[in-house]
């Protein structure tokens, strides 16, 4: 059952656009692998050398973030939307 | 939720003693015949002291509207001159003003707007050095800056001095708000710990902006202010606010206090104001500046007019290319170079440039991590290009 991700502006350059993927995936780290394989410059900006999620990088489920829930664990199932919510600074 | 009861009075402000003129009555008669508002309310508001840091694209509409709402006395942060290419979204400056400093354009449309509000200004960049001494003598700061290591510097004094700060960032079609009040909710590094790496998120100068969007994100932050003076109505403390303008959709998420945050967390390690510059980091630009990898607008004629062995690539988007370019140049966007570089020579000379010389920048790190060794960013991009060898082109 693929789940709805939400792409913020930033990073869709490297999602052919797209504001939405449908990922199949039951945890957050199986759905960013799956999008990381199909679109492999996301990586570079989801994750840092060293493996681990861009710490200006939020990753939501629902209205909930996932440090505080299991992490890259954390379980999705069908009616659950992701979001990824990056840092931005404009202003001027 | 259960039974809990929702705090509105989370600042607590009172009303000085002030009282209202009889044109400030007929100003503000829309204010005080609401029960939320009324005299008592206006009174706070005119007790009220808010300092907005950058008179840019949020700024604008933010200090047209607390001044219109009587706020009392409102104090400004910015450095700039105003620029042709500002008037887009920063509503606050007209054509007139062009090459004139933003706070004195500012400050003299807002002493039209409504000559009952003290409008300071202070003309400098805010700094560890100067922030506290300026944020302390206000109620409440409004982030309307353009930058992570400023962004960085006002939560930290805000958080240092208990003050709420009231946060809006844009991108393109996207915004986001939100209240930081580290008293009673998280502060923006519980959040985000650390910015990007320099360069990676490209600015709105890099990204664009649409120019109404900090119109709506601007007035989103006058609203959550107003709301922190009168203590009423559910502000926007512990929530992100998330706002698409292509889908004209808001959404909001939880933010949670972080235990482990380094200023508002249990055990902070941060107790006064940092080198924000350094703990964002140095720009690709500057590092290829400092280490020679760059070549001036000047010295990139020269190689050409010798008719010298140069790839020269435009890493920027096609609808910027279709405004100017450098004749003889290839376009090769940023995003697609990693696809596009098995194309290009290693041996040959390599010259890359984008608008202002950030993107090109990434370009030139990318390709010498792949092995170019021949290979220079063009300082300041095709910008500099325009003002230094050919004034003809069209500007953006």
């Amino acid at each position: 059952m693929p789940i709805k991700v939400m792409i913020p502006t930033p990073l869709r350059p490297y999602t052919e656009n797209k504001d939405t993927l449908e990922v199949e995936g039951q945890t957050i780290k199986e759905l960013l692998d799956n999008m990381v394989s199909k679109y492999p410059q996301l990586k570079r900006h989801l994750f840092s050398e060293d493996g681990r999620l861009r710490s200006f990088i939020n990753i939501y489920v629902n209205d909930e973030d996932i440090r505080y829930l299991d992490a890259e664990d954390t379980k999705v199932g069908e009616n659950d939307i992701v979001s990824i919510i990056p840092a931005i600074a404009g202003g001027n | 939720m259960d039974g809990e009861v929702l705090r509105t009075d989370f600042l607590n402000l009172q009303a000085g003693k002030v009282e209202l003129t009889r044109e400030e009555f007929l100003r503000y008669g829309r204010h005080l015949i609401m029960p939320e508002v009324g005299l008592k309310g206006q009174k706070k508001l005119k007790s009220a002291s808010v300092l907005i840091v950058g008179a840019g694209g949020l700024g604008s509409p933010l200090a047209f509207y607390l001044t219109a709402a009587g706020v009392g006395r409102i104090g400004i942060v910015d450095f700039d001159v105003v620029d042709l290419s500002n008037l887009q979204r920063q509503i606050i400056h007209t054509t007139k003003d062009v090459g004139r400093s933003k706070l004195e354009s500012a400050k003299e449309k807002l002493e039209a707007l409504n000559p009952n509000v003290k409008i300071e200004t202070y003309e400098t960049r805010l700094t560890s050095e100067n922030a506290l001494e300026i944020i302390k003598d206000y109620d409440i700061i409004i982030d309307g800056t353009d930058n992570f290591p400023t962004r960085y510097l006002v939560n930290d004094a805000c958080v240092l001095l208990k003050k709420p700060n009231v946060y809006g960032s844009i991108f393109r079609f996207e915004g986001q708000a939100s209240v930081f009040y580290a008293e009673f909710g998280p502060c923006y590094r519980c959040l985000y710990q650390e910015p990007p790496p320099p360069g990676l998120v490209p600015s709105c100068a890099e990204g664009g902006v649409l120019g109404v969007l900090p119109g709506i994100i601007g007035t989103i932050q006058a609203l959550e202010a107003i709301k922190l003076i009168l203590g009423v109505g559910e502000p926007l403390i512990g929530k992100l606010l998330l706002f698409d303008a292509l889908k004209m959709k808001f959404r909001e998420v939880k933010l949670r206090k972080n235990p482990q945050c380094p200023i508002c967390g249990e055990n902070p390690t941060i107790k006064d104001l940092i080198d924000y510059e350094a703990f964002c980091g140095v720009m690709p630009e500057q590092i290829l500046h400092e280490t020679g990898l760059e070549i001036t607008a000047e010295e990139l004629k020269a190689k050409l007019e010798n008719g010298e062995d140069i790839i020269l690539i435009d890493v920027r988007e096609p609808h910027e290319y279709e405004i100017n370019r450098i004749q003889g140049s290839i376009l090769i966007p940023l995003s697609r170079l990693a696809e596009e570089v098995n194309k290009l020579d290693q041996t040959r000379e390599v010259v890359l440039y984008c608008k202002m010389g950030g993107r090109s920048a990434r370009a030139v790190q990318f390709l010498r991590e792949l092995g170019f060794t021949r290979v220079k960013n063009l300082a300041g991009g095709i910008d500099a290009w325009i003002e230094k060898i050919d004034p003809s082109m069209p500007r953006y």
